[in-house]
């Protein structure tokens, strides 16, 4: 699997707070070492009309955990007749990676949500085996995750609303991806609000 | 260690009953009283406690017993059957808050205890349980409360108000008639308390019946000393 796996396919994801909104972004790529095999690899999935996780990590299980944890969600809904609240899904996920905790999956996450009634927001992040964070502003995964850290703090200002938060955000992944030759090759970014939730597809530059 | 038989012991009749279940609902109607009374705000549980002998000492023994911050649960039946029920019931809450980091609806514990219920009804070797439950709890995410009954065939039932045990039907018949969607926390209490009496032999004390109540602040069981005073009211 090479020297290092959590950089053997590559990726990062983003995720900034604003007022009564949230941004999520991911790049693109799906490599293997320093090769890019794909370009539409996105790593945000959705578990519930305002709760979305991004998985960056080892390929294989990203898709595994995204999928794991997608059954178990599925479960939930069926038998309580309600949707998942973000600290619940949270718990839930970080219970699911602890399991293997002594063969762990090698994937960190970001666990973003909204309370519509509310506006109250959350992100949160946690490690390949669970551990848990709090809800803080700003959190980011991923083999670029400190270049787009440093760019995040730059461009966050507390209480932007839906289109500053995107600005910052996108700003923030484009031009931390540059630095890092295993993320980029474009990036997806959801903007969600209470009544609302924006994708949009973004180009940057693909090398 | 202890050999399992690997069939079970309640099987069908040819009228097509499970006869072990029916039996065990003969247990729980010869038990003492209890009575659940859902209100607009909470819930309330009621039961009769009677020491067979004036040189019992049962200030520590109780049977209305709470299960997590917003659950608590009472039977009628045997005490021994139900004394496993409220560990597994506090262990499924407690699982249930490691997982999702949140108090467990009613719905959802109900729904588990009655499943306990039900596997010893089909599993190899076991007898079902001698008991029936009143589960009452409160509701977060919905903001109401919640009141079931837990039979030992696994069934359960929701219920605005309702009485288990000696004279259940003549408890039911009372609460129907007293029964209202406007009844506040404080007025259940006094129903579940005339209901009781109604089955009652001799005089009431606050040593002698145990209620607990459910609301929004979580379940709790009333102290001898508060149920006194909801007695002197009734006079």
């Amino acid at each position: 699997m090479g020297d290092d796996i959590l950089s053997y396919n590559g990726g990062v994801a983003l995720a900034m707070k604003g007022k009564e909104c949230i941004a999520i972004a991911c790049d693109k790529r799906y490599g293997v070492q320093n090769r890019t095999i794909a370009t539409n690899f996105t790593k945000i999935f959705q578990y519930s009309d305002h709760c979305f996780v991004s998985f960056c990590g080892l390929a294989t299980d990203v898709q595994t955990v995204s999928e794991r944890l997608k059954f178990r969600t599925n479960l939930y809904e069926l038998r309580e007749q309600r949707k998942l609240k973000p600290n619940v899904l949270y718990n839930m996920l970080t219970n699911l990676l602890y399991e293997r905790r002594f063969g762990p999956y090698f994937v960190f996450a970001l666990v973003v949500g909204l309370d519509p009634k509310t506006g109250e927001t959350f992100i949160y992040d946690s490690d390949n085996i669970g551990a848990v964070s709090d809800n803080v502003n700003l959190a980011t995964v991923g083999t670029a995750s400190e270049y787009i850290f440093g760019l995040g703090e730059l461009f966050f200002k507390p209480n932007m609303n839906a289109d500053e938060l995107f600005e910052a955000t996108s700003q923030a992944l484009l031009n931390g991806v540059d630095r890092d030759s295993a993320s980029g090759w474009g990036a997806v970014v959801y903007v969600i609000e209470k009544d609302k939730i924006t994708v949009r597809e973004l180009k940057g530059r693909q090398d | 260690m202890s050999e399992r038989y690997g069939f079970s012991l309640t099987t069908f009749s040819p009228s097509g009953k499970l006869v072990q279940i029916e039996y065990a609902l003969n247990a729980v109607n010869a038990g003492s009283p209890a009575v659940g009374i859902k209100a607009s705000n909470g819930v309330v549980l009621a039961t009769e406690k009677k020491s067979k002998s004036l040189l019992h000492d049962d200030r520590t023994i109780h049977k209305v017993e709470s299960i997590c911050k917003n659950m608590g649960l009472v039977y009628s039946g045997m005490g021994p059957d139900y004394r496993l029920l409220v560990q597994k019931a506090r262990k499924l809450a407690q699982e249930y808050m490691l997982v999702y980091e949140q108090n467990v609806p009613p719905t959802q514990l109900v729904k588990r205890v009655a499943d306990v219920m039900q596997e010893y009804t089909q599993s190899g070797g076991v007898r079902p349980f001698g008991v029936s439950l009143l589960i009452c709890g409160y509701d977060y995410d919905e903001d109401r409360p919640f009141l079931y009954q837990c039979d030992p065939s696994g069934s359960y039932f929701p219920w605005k108000a309702t009485a288990i045990g000696r004279n259940f039907v003549n408890g039911k018949t009372f609460l129907e008639k007293r029964y209202s969607d406007q009844l506040a926390l404080e007025d259940a209490v006094h129903t579940a308390i005339l209901t009781l009496k109604e089955s009652f032999e001799g005089q009431m004390t606050e040593d002698n019946i145990e209620i607990g109540i459910c609301d929004k602040e979580g379940f709790r069981r009333l102290t001898p000393a508060e149920v006194k005073d909801y007695l002197a009211q009734i006079g």
